[in-house]
């Protein structure tokens, strides 16, 4: 079974590691004493990690091979992916949906309010993953400055409270338009652009964003932020820190309710479709009849408006606000969650920011290594599975009739 | 005969390049146009000059939809109006939507056709359902006439080469237009599909009243489906007339064969 030049690459990978974690596994020196600590036993570890490593990857890549062999053989042609059975057979998908929605709804009761609150922030991430993979996964626009419009929603609400005292339900909407508005605003001058130009462009208007906010001292009180920014009032009821994470919880489920609702049916619709075809071949599409330039700035603005009014809920959430919240690191995390997720897919997005927002705070125990394991599970997931967690299912159409005739 | 399309002096400049000058060419109702040349001849070019995918440098593009006697100018109008007045165009190198299923290659080209918005696509009203309902029977029975129905889900890359092209066909006229430009699509297939394709080509002129301009370089084809010819090289126009007038045409088999060197 096991080849000997297998064996021979694995002891080569192995070497390769413990080479290259030599200087930071083995060596360490000691200030107090003034001495060099070899840890030898270190590199022995890496030695026999690295090797076993090696096989399960070498095998890995071989049933993927395989798989791929299968497909173009045609032999696997009758064999849905796992995920996708499961959401195609009614039978298992109502219950675990009913027993999902009973088990977002108990969260808070069940858990501890660090957990509520760790779930508050998975859920703004799930909805600025569903925004941005209007953009990105649907119209297929690289959009590297999308940070940029969930700092437009928190400052919104932020400054419109301390000005004029408006509170959350009215800076809701306000965030969301105004979310918009920036996205047609960033729209007018990519809409010759795309792909890498179209990248850069768009990471310039994020830095741009936030540049302004830390230096307007007198717009947005600069890098020191905004605080006491209220949370969301009950019927006027003032809750306490735990009452309204709660209430928070609840607030994003219903948006994040509404934002599945919202895109699932736009990618079902004539826009969603020209969306797509855009993302396919620009050309073709316009020769097709559609608008380019407005479908492009349909989606900016409408992925853009889910950031605006995820950011209200952000400021609401942290009562503070400030430009160190809204860097580049923040769109690259939001872009990770839907390509890893998987691009167009509505539950993959889902499941992709629940994974890369939730892995780090459970990972805190091993504190050290936590971004080593974050970078390590994607460089993993993108070589194995590159069309994500789940990835999109374009949908089927029925005919009575018809097409069972000749399909089957 | 009543033109549907009247192109007048065109010219289309590349920097200082001419990649097309002086042309002049005409479609009627309810005929089949051929444009030929060598390659480079800049076929491709005028085609992209008339569906406004170029704007031109000079000359004049006319068009004449159905009921109107009044030319409509297209000269550097957007691609997508250019569609949804009536012209629809297939391209040289297959440009298909890979990733999206047969049926919704061919509902894209309905896209000019329907109407609802984002609001509408939200709400779902009782229009935007029956619109969108419409639009997947249209698509099926346009897919069903070209004879491509048992793909309906299938991914367009995961289609053969020929009903790839078809595909093409198919999804330019689903928008519905008068005439429809067809560039090379013959390219690649072998001789039982392109005879399939000279059928359905004349299919499409005689049962939906299409005219049809088409660029080949499959004689064969050429001389069987074409009522006339139009044959450029050099981005002019060096003959033009019946297949029989063309394959007896001194220029035009210069063009294609070279001159006889005298010894």
């Amino acid at each position: 079974m096991i080849k000997i030049d297998e064996i021979k690459r694995a002891v080569l990978v192995s070497i390769w590691f413990m080479f290259l974690t030599f200087p930071i596994m083995v060596i360490r020196v000691n200030p107090v004493e003034h001495i060099v600590e070899w840890r030898w036993k270190n590199m022995v570890l890496v030695g026999i990690g690295s090797f076993l490593l090696s096989f399960v990857w070498n095998y890995l890549m071989k049933r993927k091979e395989l798989g791929f062999k299968k497909v173009e053989a045609g032999e696997e042609e009758n064999v849905v992916p796992l995920t996708r059975r499961i959401l195609g057979e009614k039978r298992i998908y109502i219950p675990a949906l009913v027993i999902f929605g009973i088990f977002t709804i108990s969260f808070p009761f069940i858990f501890s309010m660090y957990q509520t609150t760790i779930m508050v922030t998975a859920l703004i991430y799930v909805m600025l993953g569903l925004g941005l993979n209007i953009v990105v996964g649907l119209a297929g626009l690289l959009d590297l400055g999308y940070v940029a419009f969930y700092a437009v929603g928190a400052y919104a609400y932020a400054l419109l409270n301390y000005h004029f005292g408006l509170s959350f339900w009215v800076a809701l909407p306000i965030g969301g338009a105004l979310g918009a508005i920036f996205g047609i605003l960033l729209g007018f001058p990519v809409l010759r652009l795309r792909g890498d130009y179209l990248a850069i462009v768009t990471l310039g208007f994020g830095e741009i964003i936030r540049i302004i906010l830390e230096n307007w001292n007198e717009f947005s009180f600069g890098p020191s932020g905004i605080a006491n920014i209220p949370r969301p009032p009950l019927f006027g009821i003032d809750l306490s820190v735990h009452g309204s994470t709660t209430y928070i919880y609840y607030i994003m489920i219903a948006l994040c309710v509404f934002t599945i609702f919202v895109v699932n049916r736009l990618q079902d619709s004539r826009v969603g479709r020209a969306w797509i075809a855009l993302r396919e071949d620009e050309i073709a599409c316009q020769a097709m009849g559609i608008d380019k330039a407005r479908t492009k700035l349909t989606a900016f603005s409408l992925g853009a408006t889910w950031a605006g009014m995820a950011g209200v809920v952000f400021a609401a959430k942290t009562t503070f606000v400030n430009p160190a919240s809204f860097t580049i690191w923040e769109s690259i995390i939001i872009l990770c969650i839907v390509v890893l997720g998987g691009m167009g897919s509505i539950i993959g997005v889902i499941a992709g920011a629940l994974v890369l927002i939730l892995t780090p705070e459970y990972l805190r125990a091993f504190s050290e290594y936590r971004m080593l394991a974050f970078g390590t599970l994607l460089v993993v997931m993108m070589v194995f599975r590159p069309g994500g967690i789940i990835p999109n299912v374009r949908r089927t159409y029925k005919f009575k009739g018809v097409k069972n005739a000749d399909k089957s | 005969m009543e033109s549907v399309l009247k192109v007048q002096n065109l010219g289309m400049n590349f920097g200082g390049l001419r990649a097309l000058d002086d042309l002049d060419l005409d479609v009627c109702r309810n005929e089949i146009v051929a444009l030929i040349g060598p390659n480079g001849a800049g076929k491709t070019t005028f085609f992209n000059c008339i569906t406004g995918i170029y704007p031109p440098t000079d000359g004049d593009v006319f068009i004449f939809a159905r009921g109107m006697d009044k030319p409509d100018r297209i000269n550097g109008v957007k691609p997508n109006k250019v569609t949804e007045k009536g012209l629809a165009r297939t391209f040289q190198n297959i440009r298909l939507f890979p990733n999206m299923t047969v049926l919704e290659n061919v509902m894209i080209g309905r896209h000019c056709r329907m109407h609802a918005g984002v609001l509408g696509a939200i709400l779902r009203g009782r229009s935007t359902i029956r619109e969108e309902k419409k639009a997947v029977e249209d698509s099926y029975a346009i897919l069903e006439k070209i004879g491509l129905a048992q793909f309906v889900d299938e991914f367009a890359k995961n289609l053969p080469y020929g009903a790839q092209r078809r595909l093409e066909i198919a999804r330019a006229m689903a928008t519905e237009p008068f005439l429809l430009l067809l560039d090379e699509p013959a390219a690649g297939m072998n001789p039982y599909e392109t005879r399939e394709l000279d059928e359905l080509i004349k299919q499409i002129r005689d049962e939906e009243g299409i005219s049809i301009l088409l660029i080949e370089h499959d004689m064969k084809l050429v001389m069987s489906l074409s009522d006339r010819i139009f044959v450029v090289d050099y981005g002019k126009k060096i003959a033009q007339g019946t297949p029989e007038e063309i394959r007896n045409n001194p220029v035009v088999i210069k063009a294609y064969l070279g001159e006889e060197i005298d010894a």
